[in-house]
């Protein structure tokens, strides 16, 4: 008499997905966030930022100096837009935010390189946002040891910049141009989906509250746990379509590497998409009305996109913010993401982060429900 | 049905707390078959808490009994499948047509022949014109009637209606009337809710619950005897001075204005005769009038505030 019957439950999904089908609002959410937040984080944002604009002060128009100055002009790094001698003008550009960087060259620069005496440049720079100066300032570095090289023959061999002890060699893995799309696209799955299954599933139950419907739906034989899952069903297809959505994007436009496979990750976000899922429903439990359960789902989404390591390296935060990050099921889903699609992880690389997954998805499920149950009575 | 009860509801003790308000408080109630009944009582008097424990929406903290023979107490699933439930509110999906709705509802109760059940349906309350518009532009009769519909469609042995009138015109009203009773002739038992006087007239029976407790119940004739309630009319000059002197006599419990009249009742006729007596002049007309069921269900609710204070 209490078991869950299939027709009950059908009844449940195809009511759901003309709803869906009528609410255009909610439609357009679920296709146009991913889109928007493909195009926001996809094409805006970038971690290693290039052609940053720099200010030359050269006193020293000798042939080092010259060579120098073509050195930045030939990385990606510098764009020069201004050649000055005012200290007072290159102060100013600073101030006012014109130029990122100031080189300044010293006037007797290209006699004391022959002489030996390792002349200075200083490298003045706006450095309020350290993340849009670092990756610049050690592209500088690397060119200072080899950009005279070239000049540097003959007699003048002995100038050059002698080797350390040890000959460091980076192999950058999985992403050796460090290209953030790579990084950020496939974040980006993990990142729509807490967005909008968590809202999504809390709307819709506490949509049925608020009308009046609920109760209805409670007098006739039709059991929680049908409900739960007639509801959840049609979302997890919504869920589908958005990774769908992303990988395309993904693999057409942005490029990303996808060495790993398709089907372990279309498997694995089953449970992730369960996971919101079953949070939303747990929010809806709690909410008096819709404004409260979107309220709700506010305070679950910031703290998974601030910590979960898709804005920022994960390690780079304290232990606790570490702490926060691995109890939220986004940390571990973008592990799984990355790790499938740039380093080609099987399901035994990611099995380390599957299981806290999954045990985030049995405990708010059973919260969910159990809450659930209660409204009833 | 089971033997055990000839009744279709039969539950005696029935009690419900909210925290330490006792909601509903020890309501004994017997309902034969094909009754129509009437469930009276200000707001918030503990009706709708009352159907929602019979149709196994809520579970009672005291009391026993069974509804269509299931135990109320145990055998919810079994009554939830029996009952068809109209909720005070519209509680359809406006976003979905009439015929998605009533769809929705028989895939739920898993009706054989679902089609044929659902046109059925539509012809039957005059939808079928209508099938495709959606919920949410019906019209509150038209609403109503979608509501009957989809409670009707699996074919309930009883029918639970929580104020199903409320914002419905006089016609609509009628109409819906001539429904229930049609369909209480079919052999369908149902409870119904009302502030209407004139549906309450309607009732084979009624009863009368105020702040959880059933004051009274019976027939119109039994309710308006039971009662012993003295009514007079007045008619003349200077009804609101006049009104404002009978408040002040002893015995007098009710003045109330009906156009160019005075209702003018109490329980205790002798005590009212006296008071009457104290301001009759030959400039006004007194006549001795039977008891209307409003004055009798006002009356009862302010004894029962007595009692509650």
């Amino acid at each position: 008499m209490h078991r869950f019957t299939f027709h009950r439950f059908w009844a449940i999904v195809l009511k759901e997905f003309i709803q869906m089908k009528r609410d255009r609002v909610t439609f357009a959410m679920m296709v146009g966030i991913p889109l928007m937040q493909l195009m926001l984080f996809g094409f805006a944002i970038n971690s290693d930022p290039k052609h940053l604009p720099t200010a030359i002060r050269a006193a020293d128009q000798g042939p080092f100096a010259r060579t120098l100055v073509a050195a930045m002009r030939h990385s990606d790094y510098f764009t020069l837009i201004r050649e000055t001698d005012s200290e007072v003008e290159t102060q100013r550009l600073l101030q006012l935010g014109e130029v990122q960087f100031v080189v300044n060259i010293p006037e007797d620069f290209s006699r004391r390189l022959l002489r030996g005496e390792r002349p200075a440049v200083l490298l003045e720079a706006d450095a309020t946002d350290p993340s849009a100066a670092g990756p610049a300032l050690n592209a500088l570095r690397a060119i200072s040891t080899t950009v005279f090289d070239r000049d540097l023959i003959g007699p003048l061999a002995q100038l050059r910049v002698p080797a350390g002890p040890v000959d460091f060699r980076i192999h950058a893995h999985y992403n050796p141009e460090n290209i953030t799309q790579y990084n950020i696209v496939p974040g980006l799955m993990g990142v729509v989906l807490t967005m909008t299954m968590v809202i999504i599933t809390a709307l819709a139950i506490t949509r049925e509250r608020e009308r009046g419907t609920m109760e209805n739906l409670l007098a006739t034989p039709v059991r929680p746990f049908e409900v739960m899952s007639g509801k959840i069903l049609p979302y997890i297809m919504v869920g589908y379509v958005q990774v769908t959505l992303i990988l395309l994007a993904a693999h057409f436009i942005f490029n990303v590497p996808m060495i790993g496979s398709l089907p372990l990750l279309y498997g694995v976000a089953l449970f992730f998409i369960a996971a919101n899922l079953a949070m939303g429903i747990t929010f809806s439990t709690l909410a008096k009305n819709q404004l409260q359960a979107v309220q709700m789902a506010f305070f679950f989404f910031l703290p998974s996109i601030l910590l979960s390591g898709f804005m920022f390296p994960f390690r780079g935060m304290p232990e606790w913010a570490q702490w926060i990050g691995t109890c939220l099921p986004l940390t571990h889903f973008l592990r799984i993401v990355r790790g499938i699609l740039l380093k080609g992880n099987g399901p035994f690389e990611i099995a380390p982060e599957l299981w806290p997954l999954l045990l985030f998805l049995t405990v708010a499920m059973s919260i969910g429900v159990k809450r659930y149950r209660q409204t009833l009575d | 049905m089971s033997a055990s009860s000839a009744f279709v509801i039969d539950v005696t003790g029935i009690t419900k707390r909210f925290g330490d308000k006792t909601v509903v408080n020890a309501i004994d109630l017997q309902v034969p078959r094909g009754e129509i009944f009437g469930f009276l009582g200000p707001n918030g008097s503990g009706k709708t808490t009352f159907i929602r424990m019979l149709c196994g929406l809520l579970t009672p903290d005291g009391g026993s009994g069974t509804c269509l023979g299931y135990d109320v107490l145990t055998q919810q699933a079994a009554i939830k499948r029996h009952v068809g439930y109209m909720t005070q509110r519209f509680s359809y999906y406006e976003d979905l047509s009439i015929r998605e709705n009533l769809d929705f509802i028989a895939r739920i109760y898993d009706i054989s022949d679902r089609r044929a059940a659902v046109q059925r349906s539509l012809e039957r309350l005059g939808l079928a014109q209508r099938s495709h518009q959606l919920a949410g532009e019906l019209s509150g009769g038209w609403k109503q009637r979608l509501a009957l519909a989809a409670s009707l469609i699996h074919e309930p042995q009883l029918l639970l209606l929580d104020e199903p009138t409320a914002g419905v015109d006089p016609k609509a009203r009628r109409d819906f009337w001539d429904e229930i009773h049609q369909l209480a002739a079919d052999g369908l038992t149902v409870l119904i809710t009302t502030h209407y006087m004139d549906e309450a007239e309607r009732c084979h029976r009624l009863a009368y619950l105020a702040y959880g407790n059933l004051l009274t119940r019976g027939t119109l004739e039994e309710v308006l005897i039971t009662a012993r309630l003295t009514t007079w009319t007045v008619t003349g000059p200077g009804l609101r001075e006049l009104a404002a002197a009978l408040r002040r006599q002893p015995g007098v419990e009710q003045v109330v204005a009906f156009g160019n009249t005075l209702h003018v009742s109490g329980r205790d006729a002798a005590l009212l005769d006296t008071a009457i007596a104290a301001v009759r002049d030959p400039q006004h007309e007194w006549t001795r009038v039977r008891s209307g069921l409003e004055d009798v269900f006002i009356s009862l609710m302010d004894t029962a505030k007595d009692n509650f204070a």
